[in-house]
C-alpha cells in the first residue's frame, strides 16, 4: 500500500514537471507575449509601441530571458513557496489561488454534502428492486438530470428561482461580501447534474449485488430483509459508487467553469478561465499544479478506500 | 416419535412451477412428486436444464420475481408452504430448512467475516446473545472438521480454500439443527479428493443429527454414495423414482438407461465397449413434444402411443415405490442389452512424436502487499516433467487444481516458455519457442481443444468462417471451393449438419459448440491435439458423444491426444497411458491398467478411492484424505503429497525428494515407500459379478 502511494506521488511530481515545462514553452512564443501586452496595455497602445519600448516592457515583465531560465527560476520560487505574480492583477499567485480554491472548496463541499446522501439513497432504493416503480422513477429522473447540460440547468433554475420567484439572487459574484443565498443556485445546478450520474451507478451496483448468490444465501438463511439490505448488500454495493464519488473531486475542481462563469461566482474554475484568456502564465501554472495534485490525490483516496472496503484486495 | 414417523418432513404433490417471461409462461417443472421421511436422503438427478435446482429453490419458496408455483402443493411437516406469510417463511428458512449451494465462494458474503456470517443464524432465529452465537458457531466449525475454528471465524471467505468454504456453508446450514437440508450440487466446484471429504461429512451429519437430505446432483455416482432413494428428472419432469438399488439395477425408463450407458464406469472401454450417447438434444422448455418429452430421442418410441396426451407416473408393480413415466415400460425387453455401438480393434501406436524431458516451469511472483518491497517467491508450476508420446496414443494428464496440468499445456502451446528441460516435437525443441516464433508448420502440427466451448468461439463469426480460417492459415487448402469442401468434411466428421457452417456460435448448444471446437482443432491436420478438460463443461450424455468423436477422429487420423483432465472415470475410459500429477510433479505414470491396479502411489490410491462410481457392483476401499492441497507457492520440500499422505514417514517424506521407482517397464512411482510395501497394496476398486438383469426380471415376475 505504501509502495502504491509512493509510486503515485512520484508520478504526480513527474506529471507536474512535464506539464509545467510544456506550458512555459508554449507561452514563450512571441504571439502569447504580444497577447499579454495587448491585454495589459490595450491593442492600440501596443500597436503604437516602438520595438524598443516593447523590449523594455518585456524586460520589465521579465519576459525577455529564455524560457528555461524563467522556468528554473519559477521552480526555485515554488520550492521557497513563491508562485510568482499574476500579470493580470499583479497580486501574488499564491494568495489569489488560495482564495479562489477556498471558494470552490465551499461550493464543492455543499455539492458533495447534498449529492452523496441523495444519490446513494435513491440509487440503493432503486437497485433493491430492479424494475419496480421506485426504480423506474429514480432512473427516469437520473437520466433527465444527467442529460441536461449544466448550462441548461443553470438557465432553467435561474429563470425559475431568480427571475420569476425572486427568491434567490441571479448573480453570485458576491461583490457586497459573502452571501449564502447566492450559493444556492450554483450548488443546485451541480447537484442536479451529478446526482443522476452517481445515482445510476449506485443503482447498477446495488442491482448487481442483489442478484448475487450471497444475497440469496442471506435471504435463505432467514434473515430479516432489513438486515439483508443493511448488513449484507449495502457495503458491497457501495464499493463501486465510492470510487466514482471520489473521482468527482476532479470534475468539481475544473468542471465547474461553466457554472462559476454563468453565475459569476469567483471560484477556481473562473480563475482558470480568466487566466487562460489573458495568458496569465503564472496563474495557469499554479492552477495546473493544483489540478494535477487533486487528481492524483483523489486517485490515491479511491485506491486506498477501495482496498479498505474490499477485503479481497486488502488481504491478497 | 410415532407422529414424526408418520408425517413426512417434506411432501411435494403434483408440483408445477413456471417462469413468466415476455415469451409467455414457461413451465420449468411439471407434475413433481416427492415424499421425504425423517432421516431419509433423497437424490434428484438430471442433466442441466432439467429443473432440479428449480425444485430446491421452490421448496425454499425462492423463485425470483418471474417464477411461481402454478399448481400442486409443497407440504413441510404437513403444512402447505404456499399459504405461509413472508414472516413465517423467514422463520423456517435457515432454521428448519437450510441449503448448501454449488459455488461456496459465491454464496458467502465477500466483505463480511465468516464468524459474523455464522453467528447471525442463531442470533436471528433463536435470539441468543452474540457471545453464545459465536461460541456455538465455533463449535459447529469444529464439528465439520475445520482446523483452527478461531482463525476461520476471523477470516474473510477468500482467505480459505474452496473445500473449507463449503464446510463453512455446511456449518452455517446446520447451526440451527434443521429438519431438512437441501444440497444443490454441493461438491461440483470442488476437487475430487476434497469432494470425498465433504461427502463423508454429509453422510455423518445425516446419521448424527437425523437430518433429512435432498441431494441434487448431475453425478449418479455421488447419489449412489449418499442417498437411499432418487428421482431422475428430464426436461422438467420426474421420469423415474424409486430406491437407489432398484433404479440403478432395474431402471425402467429409457432415459435413465440412456444416462447409465453414457457414463464411463469400470468395464467400459473405448474400443470393445464404447459408451453410447443419447441422440438428439434436450427440447427447449417451450418446444417440448406432446406426450413423452423424451420421445424424439427414445429408441423405443412408438408413434401414436408415446406422443399422445399427458403421461402419468406409473408404479412398476402395483404397490411398489418404484415409479416410471413411460407408457411402454412393460413392453420393452429390458434384459436385452442395449444395441451395441461399433466395436473396434485397439489402435496400434506408432513412433514417438513428442518427447518431454525434465521440463520445468517456474514462475516468480512478488508477495506481500503491505510491505514496501515485496519478497520474490518461486512457484514451481511444473517440476522435471518427463514422458514420451507416440503416434495415435492417448496420454492423459490427471490431477487436481493447482497440479500444473494447465501450465504444461501452455508451455506446449508456446504461450509460456519452459524454465528448464526440453520439449521435443520431431526435431524442433518447443521448450523455449513462443508461439509467435513458431513456424506455421509447427503450429499446425500442435492444436488445442479448450475446456469451455462457450468462450472459445468468436461470437461474431460464423462457424464456417472460423473453421475455414484455420484451413487457409495453415495452407491445407487455398482454393475457396476446396476450403468449403474441407469445412463440410470436417462438419461431417464431428457429426454436425453442413448448414451449421452458416450459423453463429450463439445458435448452438454446448455440445455442438465443442464439436465446432474439435473441428477447428483438427482443421489443420494436427499430429498432436491437446484437449484441456474438453468434456468437463458438458452434460454426461453429451460427454459420451464428444469422447466417442475424439476416439473416432484419432483412429482415422492417427492423431496423438494429450488429454488433460481431473475426471478419472473419463480418463480410464479414454487413455492408453496416464500421468498423475500433484503440485507440479509427476507422482505416477504408466499404462491405464497399471495406474488403476496396485501397486499404487499413495496419491493415486486416494484419488481412485475418491472418484464416485455410478455402479452398484463396484466396491471401493475407502481412503479419505485430510487437509487441503498445499499452495503451489509453498510446497513441502520433500514429497509434495507428504502433508496428506496416510503412509507418511516423518523425517523422510517431508525432507527428501522421493526416488523414482520403476515398478514395471515405464511404470514409475515417485515414492519413499519400499517396493515390497507398494507391491503389497490391495486394489481400491473391485467389481463384483453383476447380477443379471434377465434373472432379476424372471425372479420378480
Amino acid at each position: 500500500m505504501l509502495k502504491l502511494i509512493a509510486s503515485r506521488l512520484l508520478q504526480m511530481v513527474l506529471i507536474m514537471g512535464v506539464v509545467s515545462a510544456l506550458l512555459f514553452f508554449i507561452f514563450d512564443s512571441d504571439k502569447f507575449k504580444k497577447q499579454i501586452a495587448v491585454a495589459e496595455l490595450g491593442g492600440f497602445a501596443v500597436s503604437a509601441l516602438s520595438d524598443q519600448d516593447y523590449q523594455n516592457w518585456l524586460e520589465r515583465k521579465g519576459l525577455n530571458v529564455p524560457f528555461y531560465e524563467r522556468y528554473a527560476k519559477w521552480v526555485g520560487g515554488i520550492l521557497t513557496g513563491d508562485l510568482g505574480k499574476s500579470y493580470q492583477t499583479n497580486e501574488p499567485v499564491a494568495t489569489l489561488v488560495a482564495d479562489r480554491l477556498k471558494k470552490t472548496g465551499i461550493l464543492g463541499f455543499w455539492v458533495f454534502a447534498l449529492m452523496i446522501p441523495l444519490s446513494l439513497t435513491f440509487g440503493i432504493i432503486a437497485g433493491m428492486k430492479e424494475g419496480s416503480a421506485q426504480d423506474r422513477i429514480t432512473s427516469f429522473i437520473s437520466i433527465v438530470t444527467t442529460s441536461l447540460p449544466e448550462i441548461a440547468t443553470a438557465v432553467i433554475l435561474m429563470s425559475i428561482f431568480a427571475l420569476w420567484l425572486r427568491w434567490l439572487p441571479a448573480n453570485s459574484a458576491m461583490v457586497g461580501g459573502w452571501n449564502w443565498l447566492a450559493l444556492v443556485l450554483p450548488v443546485m445546478t451541480l447537484v442536479l447534474y451529478d446526482f443522476g450520474y452517481v445515482a445510476r451507478m449506485t443503482r447498477a451496483s446495488m442491482a448487481e449485488v442483489m442478484t448475487s448468490q450471497y444475497i440469496r444465501t442471506a435471504i435463505l438463511k432467514g434473515l430479516p430483509y432489513k438486515r439483508v439490505i443493511l448488513r449484507h448488500a449495502l457495503r458491497n454495493a457501495l464499493i463501486a459508487p465510492f470510487t466514482i464519488i471520489v473521482l468527482q473531486m476532479n470534475w468539481l475542481l475544473s468542471g465547474v467553469v461553466v457554472v462559476e462563469f454563468f453565475f459569476q461566482y469567483a471560484g477556481f474554475g473562473k480563475l482558470l478561465l480568466d487566466a487562460a484568456l489573458f495568458g496569465d502564465i503564472y496563474v495557469i501554472q499554479a492552477a495546473t499544479l493544483v489540478a494535477v495534485f487533486v487528481a492524483v490525490l483523489s486517485q490515491i483516496i479511491s485506491d486506498v478506500g477501495y482496498s479498505f472496503l474490499n477485503p479481497r484486495i486488502r488481504f491478497s | 416419535m410415532s407422529v414424526s414417523e408418520q408425517t413426512p418432513v417434506l411432501e411435494c404433490r403434483n408440483l408445477c412451477i413456471s417462469y413468466f417471461t415476455r415469451a409467455g409462461e414457461i413451465p420449468a417443472v411439471v407434475d413433481f412428486n416427492l415424499k421425504l421421511m425423517p432421516g431419509e436422503a433423497h437424490g434428484i438427478v438430471g442433466e442441466s436444464g432439467c429443473g432440479k435446482s428449480t425444485v430446491a429453490l421452490a421448496i425454499m419458496n425462492y423463485m425470483g420475481k418471474n417464477g411461481g408455483i402454478v399448481g400442486g402443493e409443497i407440504l413441510f411437516e404437513g403444512r402447505d408452504m404456499r399459504t405461509m406469510s413472508g414472516e413465517e417463511l423467514r422463520r423456517i428458512r435457515g432454521s428448519k430448512i437450510a441449503m448448501v449451494y454449488q459455488e461456496p465462494m459465491a454464496s458467502l458474503n465477500p466483505s463480511m467475516k465468516l464468524g459474523e456470517q455464522l453467528a447471525e443464524v442463531p442470533i436471528y432465529h433463536e435470539g441468543v446473545s452474540r457471545e453464545q452465537a459465536i461460541e456455538r458457531s465455533q463449535k459447529m466449525l469444529a464439528s465439520v472438521r475445520l482446523p483452527d475454528p478461531q482463525r476461520i471465524m476471523n477470516s474473510y471467505p477468500h482467505q480459505i480454500s474452496g473445500g473449507q468454504q463449503q464446510r463453512v456453508v455446511i456449518a452455517m446450514a446446520l447451526l440451527s439443527n434443521p429438519k431438512l437440508l437441501l444440497l444443490d450440487e454441493p461438491t461440483t466446484a470442488l476437487d475430487v479428493t476434497v469432494e470425498a471429504g465433504i461427502v463423508e461429512l454429509i453422510k455423518e451429519i445425516s446419521a448424527k443429527f437425523g437430518t433429512s437430505l435432498i441431494y441434487i446432483s448431475h453425478n449418479l455416482g455421488l447419489i449412489l454414495e449418499t442417498c437411499s432413494r432418487l428421482t431422475v428428472m428430464y426436461s422438467g419432469e420426474a421420469v423415474e423414482s424409486g430406491d437407489i438399488g432398484t433404479v440403478f439395477t432395474k431402471m425402467r425408463h429409457p432415459y435413465t438407461r440412456g444416462l447409465f450407458s453414457s457414463i464411463p464406469v469400470p468395464g467400459a472401454d473405448k474400443n470393445m465397449r464404447p459408451l453410447r450417447s443419447i441422440r438428439g438434444q434436450l427440447p427447449l422448455p417451450f418446444a417440448r413434444p406432446t406426450g413423452c418429452y423424451f420421445g424424439p430421442r427414445c429408441d423405443h418410441f412408438v408413434a401414436g402411443r408415446c406422443d399422445q396426451g399427458i403421461l402419468p407416473m406409473l408404479p412398476v408393480e402395483s404397490g411398489s415405490s418404484h415409479f416410471v413415466r413411460c407408457v411402454r415400460f412393460n413392453e420393452i425387453d429390458w434384459s436385452r442389452a442395449t444395441t451395441r455401438s461399433d466395436q473396434h480393434a485397439p489402435i496400434e501406436t506408432g513412433a514417438i512424436v513428442l518427447n518431454v524431458s525434465d521440463m520445468s516451469k517456474h514462475y516468480t511472483i512478488e508477495s506481500g502487499s503491505a510491505v514496501l518491497l515485496g519478497a520474490k517467491k518461486t512457484v514451481k508450476a511444473n517440476e522435471r516433467i518427463t514422458f514420451r508420446a507416440r503416434e495415435a496414443e492417448t496420454i492423459a494428464i490427471v490431477g487436481e487444481s493447482g497440479c500444473g496440468k494447465s501450465t504444461f499445456a501452455k508451455v506446449l502451446m508456446g504461450l509460456e516458455g519452459a524454465t528448464n528441460g526440453k520439449v521435443q516435437l520431431g526435431d524442433v525443441d518447443l521448450a523455449n519457442l513462443p508461439v509467435q516464433r513458431r513456424s506455421e508448420n509447427v503450429i499446425s502440427r500442435l492444436q488445442m481443444i479448450f475446456q469451455n466451448p462457450f468462450d472459445t468461439l468468436n461470437p461474431s463469426h460464423s462457424v464456417g468462417s472460423q473453421i475455414s480460417r484455420v484451413i487457409r492459415k495453415f495452407g491445407v487448402e487455398r482454393d475457396p471451393a476446396k476450403v468449403e469442401e474441407r469445412v463440410n468434411q470436417l462438419l461431417d466428421i464431428v457429426k454436425l449438419p453442413r448448414d451449421f457452417a452458416k450459423r453463429r456460435p450463439r445458435q448452438l448448444s454446448g455440445g455442438q459448440k465443442q464439436r465446432v471446437g474439435i473441428a477447428r482443432a483438427f482443421a489443420g491436420d494436427p499430429k498432436i491435439v491437446i484437449a484441456d478438460e474438453p468434456v468437463s463443461a458438458l452434460d454426461v450424455s453429451v460427454q459420451a458423444a464428444v469422447t466417442g468423436l475424439l476416439t473416432d477422429i484419432q483412429r482415422e487420423n492417427r492423431t496423438t491426444l494429450l488429454f488433460i483432465s481431473h475426471d478419472l472415470s473419463v480418463v480410464r475410459y479414454l487413455a492408453d497411458r496416464i500421468i498423475v500429477m500433484y503440485l507440479g510433479k509427476i507422482m505416477e505414470k504408466g499404462t491405464t491398467e497399471e495406474i488403476f491396479s496396485p501397486p499404487y502411489h499413495p496419491y493415486t490410491e486416494a484419488l481412485l478411492s475418491a472418484v464416485p462410481i455410478a455402479d452398484t457392483s463396484v466396491k471401493k476401499r475407502k481412503i479419505v484424505l485430510t487437509g487441503e492441497i498445499p499452495s503451489p507457492s509453498n510446497p513441502p520440500p520433500g514429497c509434495p503429497f507428504c502433508t496428506r499422505c496416510p503412509y507418511v514417514m516423518k523425517g523422510i517424506c517431508d525432507t527428501q525428494v522421493p526416488p523414482q521407482r520403476e515398478m514395471a517397464p515405464r511404470h514409475v512411482i515417485a515414492c519413499h515407500l519400499d517396493e515390497a510395501t507398494l507391491r503389497a497394496m490391495q486394489p481400491v476398486i473391485t467389481i463384483e459379478p453383476r447380477e443379471m438383469e434377465a434373472e432379476l426380471v424372471a425372479g420378480g415376475a
